[in-house]
């Protein structure tokens, strides 16, 4: 049923439309700061970004942090609305379930098509990023530098993007997990995505206001930018280990929701 | 015999609404039963329940001597289903489109996958498609398509919700002529259409449903059966009543309806006496008067409140 929803997934052209334009703007910012020579300085714009014209090998990182804030969660938010509305909307559900592909049993198989489509987007974005920063700017192959301004050792460098692909990919649960609840409630996909992306917005809205700092905290897009953390010597867990669990708190509730949801629901699409 | 559906007080409410309102469906092993309603009177609502798509607010299903939706798992994969017409993934192909959806439950081995789908799409006309996605298929060939994922799994029951939509006439009888070959091979078929002809045609058995009742479930050849009248053609009206008097049922210009049911009978005594005789038949009440008789006014409709 996984291995079904996979070949859905990635066989539809759509998917990898998704996956082309997120790599599109990464692309477009190291093709600009090439021409320009013009870095952000340090402290402004993405993580990252203004230390890439010295060391091509961040620029997989300057990539996630470019789409981390909005184009990644609209992917995700796509893709996971789409997973049962989609179907709905289709008519196919009825014959899923009909064939029948028991409820639970589409669910995770749905969800794990979700993961799967985070982790390959993640992924490619910083696949792609290490293409193009290493090839328009100067890689240092001897060392990167963390954030602290300490020496990484090339695999220093590369276990900690690899941590921060798998923290990225992380935090996008979250999303995926809220766009998915939704997803089984509404048989419009893009009322699904809307949603989520709602949440999002709210999310960002309340991070930047002082009042909400009682809940800050809660907010799932909180710890999004901790994978900067790895960076940093020595690295600081704290808030990753908060993001990893915070993700885990939403999506674990969320799942449940839309798995009440899902099995008590008529399907009338 | 054992009953391949059967259901006992079976309700489903909307809000205020009974959509569907104490039904008890028999439905017999060998049976092509034509599930009759007008549209909105509960027919779509009662196949999703049997299907378990729907949850019913009480009553009971049994679908193929189990109780559903329960055991869903082990009966669906023994039925085949088209519910209110086919449904595929536009950008991909008849035949895999077909093979997603087989290998999307149980009961259908992945060894055995591609002749099954093969020879699906061979039953419903679809062999020679090729590899054209189904976006660019006319409405006939979606509705073969999803006829041939009914097929898929050659279901001891296939229960059918408007089967011919979108069909032209040589399409309708082509899968009329499928469906009674299936049933001669012990197919049981429960066919919902609002098409009295199509049920009239093809079906041995009718449930009748109105505004969410059970109106009338019987089977046709007792429904349809000769009520001991005679219909009888002729120019010359007035001349029957003459001849036999007292007999003489209904006049409807060239048409009289005899009381007596044996037509040699009627024409031997009409001819005796010159009375021009050019059509002679039994009654029957046909499906239409039958359904009519039993059912309200259509359910779209919607008068004014008194």
């Amino acid at each position: 049923m996984i291995l079904v929803e996979l070949r859905k997934l990635f066989r539809r052209p759509r998917t990898w439309a998704i996956v082309a334009v997120l790599n599109a703007l990464p692309v477009l910012v190291a093709v600009l700061l090439v021409l320009t020579d013009l870095a952000p300085r340090p402290g402004e714009g993405p993580p990252f970004l203004s230390a890439v014209l010295r060391n091509g090998a961040l620029y997989p990182l300057a990539a996630l942090a470019i789409v981390l804030p909005l184009f990644l969660p609209i992917a995700v938010a796509v893709v996971a609305g789409d997973s049962v509305a989609g179907e709905a909307q289709a008519g196919t559900l009825r014959y899923l379930l009909a064939r029948p592909a028991g409820r639970t049993r589409l669910l995770v198989a749905k969800l794990a098509a979700v993961l799967a489509f985070v982790l390959v987007t993640v992924v490619v974005v910083a696949a792609v990023g290490y293409l193009v920063g290493t090839t328009l700017f100067d890689a240092e192959p001897i060392a990167g530098t963390s954030v602290s301004g300490t020496s990484l050792t090339p695999q220093e460098l590369g276990g900690r993007t690899v941590l921060a692909v798998g923290y990225v990919a992380v935090s996008m649960l979250g999303v995926a997990a809220f766009a998915l609840f939704f997803s089984t409630l509404t048989d419009s996909p893009l009322g699904a995505t809307m949603g989520a992306l709602a949440v999002l917005v709210a999310s960002s809205l309340l991070f930047t206001l002082d009042a909400a700092s009682p809940i800050a905290p809660y907010l799932p897009t909180r710890y999004w930018l901790a994978f900067v953390d790895l960076f940093r010597d020595p690295i600081l867990w704290r808030d990753l280990a908060r993001g990893i669990a915070l993700q885990g708190v939403y999506v674990g509730v969320l799942l449940a929701a839309a798995w009440a949801n899902f099995t008590t629901k008529d399907i009338k699409s | 015999m054992s009953a391949v559906i059967a259901t006992r007080g079976l309700v489903k409410q909307y809000g205020r609404l009974r959509a569907v309102d104490r039904i008890g469906l028999e439905v017999a092993e060998g049976d092509v039963y034509g599930f009759l309603g007008a549209n909105g009177s509960g027919k779509t609502t009662t196949v999703r329940m049997l299907l378990g798509l729907v949850l019913a607010t009480s009553g009971e299903i049994d679908l193929l001597g189990e109780r559903m939706p329960r055991a869903g798992r082990r009966v669906l994969p023994r039925v085949g289903a088209l519910i209110e017409g086919p449904a595929h993934y536009g950008h991909l192909s008849g035949r895999e489109n077909l093979a997603l959806l087989d290998a999307s439950g149980r009961g259908g081995s992945w060894r055995t996958r591609s002749r099954r789908v093969a020879e699906a799409l061979d039953q419903v006309g679809l062999g020679g498609v090729g590899r054209r996605p189904v976006k660019a298929y006319s409405l006939g060939m979606r509705q073969r398509l999803g006829l041939a994922g009914a097929l898929l799994r050659r279901p001891e029951l296939l229960v059918l919700d408007e089967p011919t939509n979108g069909l032209d006439p040589q399409g309708i009888s082509e899968i009329r002529e499928l469906l009674l070959e299936l049933h001669r091979g012990g197919t049981t078929v429960f066919l919902s259409s609002h098409l009295l002809a199509e049920v009239e045609q093809l079906c041995t058995r009718v449930g009748v449903l109105d505004r969410g009742r059970l109106v009338l479930q019987e089977q046709l050849a007792t429904l349809t059966a000769p009520t001991g009248a005679t219909v009888v053609h002729t120019p010359a009206a007035h001349l029957v009543r003459a001849t036999l008097d007292g007999r003489v049922l209904s006049v409807d210009g060239e048409r009289v309806v005899v009381r007596g049911g044996d037509p040699a009978e009627v024409n031997a005594l009409l001819v005796g006496a010159g009375v021009p005789v050019t059509g002679l038949a039994l009654d029957r009440p046909t499906l239409e008067q039958v359904v009519l008789a039993a059912t309200g006014a259509s359910p779209d409709r919607v008068e004014a409140g008194g």
